[in-house]
Formats: C-alpha cells, structure tokens, sequence
C-alpha cells in the first residue's frame, strides 16, 4: 500500500481563504496550537517514541533537539497527520481528526524537494495551485513574499541554478504559502555548509518573527534552537521521551552573533547540552 | 566536431575494409560462393542510387506503419502504465501478463495475423505495438514508481489532490523514463516493421529485402537495410531531440547539469 493512501488527503480551499489563515494564527486562540499527551509510536517492535507530552501555544516556536535517530522526523510525520501514532492523542488547533491536522500544518522536509521543472516562485506556490489556482494568482500570492524576503529578482530562476542557501529560502516560502496556521519545519538548514547555515538562521529568525505563525522545529544542532525557538524541547534517545525544557530569555530575531554570545544564551546553551548528555548517557 | 569524429572514423574504416575485401573477392572465396553474392559498399551506394524509387516508395511505406505502430504502443503503453500506477490491484493483476507478452515470438505470432487482420497496415500496427508497448509501459511504470516517497508526504501537506500529485509531481519525474522507453521502442519498431511486412505484405522495405533476397539482389537487399536503419536512428534522433526539450531534467537520480554531455 501507498503512504498516500492511509491518511486522509486535505480538502482543497480557495486562495482566498488559506491566506487569511495567517492573521487567525495571530490572533489570540483560547486553546493550544498544538497539543500531544501521551504520544508513543512504535515501527513494528521498534519504539521510537515512548511517551511524549507537548503544548505548543498559539505563536509560539518550539525548538526539539534530540540525539539522531530519536524520532523528531516521526513526531512531526505524528503531528501533521500524514501517519497515524501507535498510541496518544495529538490536536492541533483544537482538532485530533488527522484531516484538520493535515488541513492545519504546512511540513518542510529536510532536503528542499524543490521540483526541477518549475521557476523558484511556481515551486513557492505549489500550495495555492494545489488548491486550484490558477498559475498567474498563484505567482501574483507568491510576489509579495518573494520582495519581502529578499527574494526579488529570483522569481523566474531554475532550482538547478540557485544555491542550497537559497533553495532552502524557496522551500520556506512555498511552506509559508501554504497558508497553515502550524509550520513543521524538520532540520531545515542541515544540508548547509556553517557561514550559510548561520546567515539562513539569521533569516529564518526574521522571517518568523514576522509571520506569526506557531512552529515546532526539529534540529540536532542545540545552538540553533535555541536561537530560533522560545522555548526548545530536549528528548532522550530511542524510545523519545521530553526530558526537560529549555528556554533562552533573549527575544528570537536578534542579530545572530549578538544572541548566541549573550550570557543567558550561553548558560542556556550549557543547560541543554547537559540534559542531552544526561539523557544519552 | 570531436563528438562525432571516432563514429565516423570506425564506420569509414570497416567500409573501406569492406570495400578491399569484396574487391579482392577475399569474403567469397572463403565462404566458397560466386562473387556477386558479397557487394562492395560502392555495389550497394550505386543500388541506394539507382533503386532509388523503389527505396523512398517503399521506405514511406514502412515509416507510416512504424509511425502508426509507435503511436499506438505510446497511446496504450502510457493509459496501461498510469493505470497500473495508480491501481496497486491492477497492477498485481496485469504485470505477470505484461511480461508474458513480451515472451510470444513474434515471427511466431506474425502469420496468425495475418490470417486473422488481412494483409492491409492491420498486423503491421498489431506487431509493431506488441513489440513497443512492454519497454513504454514499463519504463514509464518504473518512472511514475520512482517519485520520492518525501515529495509525496510534501505534497499531501500541501493540499494536493491525487490528481495534482500525479500531474504536477509524477507525471513531470516518469517523462524522461518514458523517453528512455520511446527510444528503445521505437528502433525495434522497425524491426517489428520487417516480420509484419514479410509475414504477408505487397510494399514495404521488409517486402522489398524479401524479394531482393529471393531474387539474389544482394545489393539491393543491402540498400533497404542501409534505409531501414536511416529509419530508425532518425526517429530514435528526433525522439532523443525532443526528450532533452521536453523532458530536461532527467531522470530523478542524476545531476541534470551532465545529461546534455549524451551522445544524443
């Protein structure tokens, strides 16, 4: 059987309506935008989450750090309802119905997925054509992003062409237009060489702080949770369980340099480091 | 230039070797047969000149049922192929079938036809087809399968349909596995051409070869091979063009930057 099959496909909705669903996002929600009790997943006989409990508020960017192979990419596979856990229950925006939570969440996979035969600003609004736009409101939902991310000029260029900086900024872009209230973004910046992977952190920073979206982030990389997150959630290994959570006090879309060597920021850095080695140990 | 220079120069060699052998009787003499039954690659120039009528009348016949046989097995092949894609079911049903009718000999098959569709362009295109539709169908089933299971999942948060999917993201990775089938398809085309026209047949290249063979024109049962081929590595050329416009970016696991380094 195919993956596409087992879960439920999302119904598809006018342009219209899936870009006003970022000012509801803002708005203040009486529930949480996320909420997992009690989550544990297992492939076969083996587990790889075993208890996990999460609430995400609405607007909030919640960082998971975790050892590698500890079930991040899963979690977020649980939450956006593309699989169905073993046990638990997991609402986003007040729903458990995985057709909502597919209707609620917008996944960036690891690699950018661009697709080679389409222009960078048709592979950002994928979303809107999927939804049965046509290819010029498409592109003219799509333009506004692309200035205001410093994107202009780069519309019609070819994913073959652009650097993995700049596809990794294309792959945002088509995850924000998908319009969903919950971003799922899976070690976004981990194909990346460290100066581009710093200056796309730096971006992303901005970019969220200005979209007020509610995030959950998967890295390996402590530092860049912290940076991006408010607060950064850090799991044990295999079977995945939250050990402690984690926050840095200094506010998100600070110049990069000058948060990661605030002192807070470091003492932070230190905490979770810790609580990592704890839990591998 | 330098691309084409080491084909070019195997070819002019073999001839010119093939030339000194049939002028100095060296094949015939071995083989223990009359001369005039090994022709020299100028024997058969002179024949591709003066048969020249001949050649074109007959070549137009056998490139219209090529052509006619390829479009059917592309039309089947691709409607089989999304079919079985999309239907799992389907696709454990018919695939043992699939690769069953690749086992029937055609020369076998080629007679029955025949007798079955008359001696019109009917069992042409019914052999020609069952020779082009396996590698279609299954290159093409093999491109749509070869989607990446993350751009699925990608897909599916962004609210695509079955269809969008299929559209936008499988259909756009199979077409150069297609291509890659089409080619193949469409060299073997004519030779599926050739057992059509001579299990039964008054025109055509394959006709003429039977003929000019029976009638020990050896010459001339050269030229409409020469043309036969021509055939052939034009339309596999033609296809090889329109691949690298249409389909550009290649099979999804290799670098689309070193394709246009291909021979064609």
């Amino acid at each position: 059987m195919r993956t596409t099959s087992e879960a439920p496909v999302a119904e598809p909705q006018p342009v219209n309506r899936a870009l006003r669903r970022r000012e509801d996002a803002a708005l203040p929600n009486s529930g949480a935008a996320v909420e997992i009790a009690g989550l544990a997943h297992s492939f076969g006989d083996l587990e790889v989450i075993a208890h996990l409990n999460l609430r995400l508020n609405p607007g909030e960017v919640r960082g998971i750090v975790g050892p590698s192979g500890c079930g991040k990419s899963t979690l977020l596979e649980l939450v956006s309802g593309l699989r169905l856990p073993s046990a638990g229950t997991i609402a986003v925006q007040g729903s458990e119905n995985p057709h909502d939570r597919l209707a609620s969440c917008a996944y960036m996979p690891q690699r950018d997925l661009l697709l080679p035969w389409l222009s960078a600003i048709d592979n950002a609004a994928i979303a809107l054509r999927n939804r049965g736009a046509s290819r010029r409101e498409a592109q003219a939902a799509a333009h506004p992003l692309f200035e205001r991310f410093g994107l202009a000029g780069f519309e019609t260029t070819r994913p073959t062409e652009l650097s993995g900086g700049m596809r990794q900024r294309i792959a945002f872009l088509r995850t924000l237009l998908a319009g969903k209230p919950v971003l799922l973004l899976d070690e976004p910046f981990a194909s990346l060489d460290a100066i581009t992977r710093a200056e796309m952190q730096e971006w992303l920073a901005e970019a969220l702080a200005t979209e007020a979206r509610s995030v959950i982030l998967v890295s390996h990389d402590v530092e860049e949770a912290l940076y991006l997150s408010d607060r950064v959630t850090v799991l044990s290994p295999r079977p995945a369980r939250a050990v402690t959570e984690i926050s840095a006090s200094a506010p998100r879309a600070r110049p990069r340099l000058e948060a990661v060597t605030d002192p807070d920021f470091t003492a932070a850095r230190e905490r979770a480091l810790e609580a990592l080695t704890e839990a591998t140990r | 230039m330098r691309r084409w220079a080491p084909p070019i120069g195997i070819v002019l060699m073999l001839l010119g070797l093939w030339q000194l052998a049939a002028s100095y009787d060296v094949l015939a003499d071995a083989l223990h047969i009359e001369p005039f039954l090994v022709p020299s690659p100028s024997d058969i120039a002179q024949s591709l000149w003066t048969d020249r009528s001949l050649l074109v009348d007959n070549g137009w016949v056998t490139i219209q049922e090529v052509l006619a046989g390829f479009a059917v097995s592309v039309a089947a092949g691709v409607g089989f192929a999304l079919a079985l894609h999309v239907s799992p079911t389907l696709r454990r049903a018919f695939y043992p079938l699939l690769v069953a009718s690749q086992t029937v000999p055609i020369v076998v098959v080629a007679p029955i036809l025949v007798v079955w569709l008359g001696f019109g362009i009917g069992p042409k295109l019914a052999i020609i087809a069952l020779i082009c539709f396996f590698p279609i169908t299954v290159n093409t089933l093999d491109g749509l399968r070869s989607t990446d299971p993350d751009l699925l999942k990608m897909m599916r948060t962004l609210d695509a349909s079955r269809w969008r999917t299929l559209r936008g993201v499988e259909a756009p990775t199979a077409l150069p596995y297609f291509f890659s089938g089409a080619k193949i398809a469409v060299a073997v085309a004519v030779i599926g051409a050739v057992f059509g026209e001579w299990a039964g047949s008054s025109s055509g290249l394959g006709h003429l070869i039977q003929q000019a063979s029976a009638q020990l024109e050896t010459a001339r049962t050269f030229a409409a091979v020469v043309v036969l081929s021509a055939i052939a590595m034009a339309l596999f050329g033609i296809l090889a063009l329109l691949e690298r416009r249409v389909a550009w970016w290649g099979p999804a696991h290799t670098d689309a930057g070193n394709r246009n380094e291909e021979a064609w």
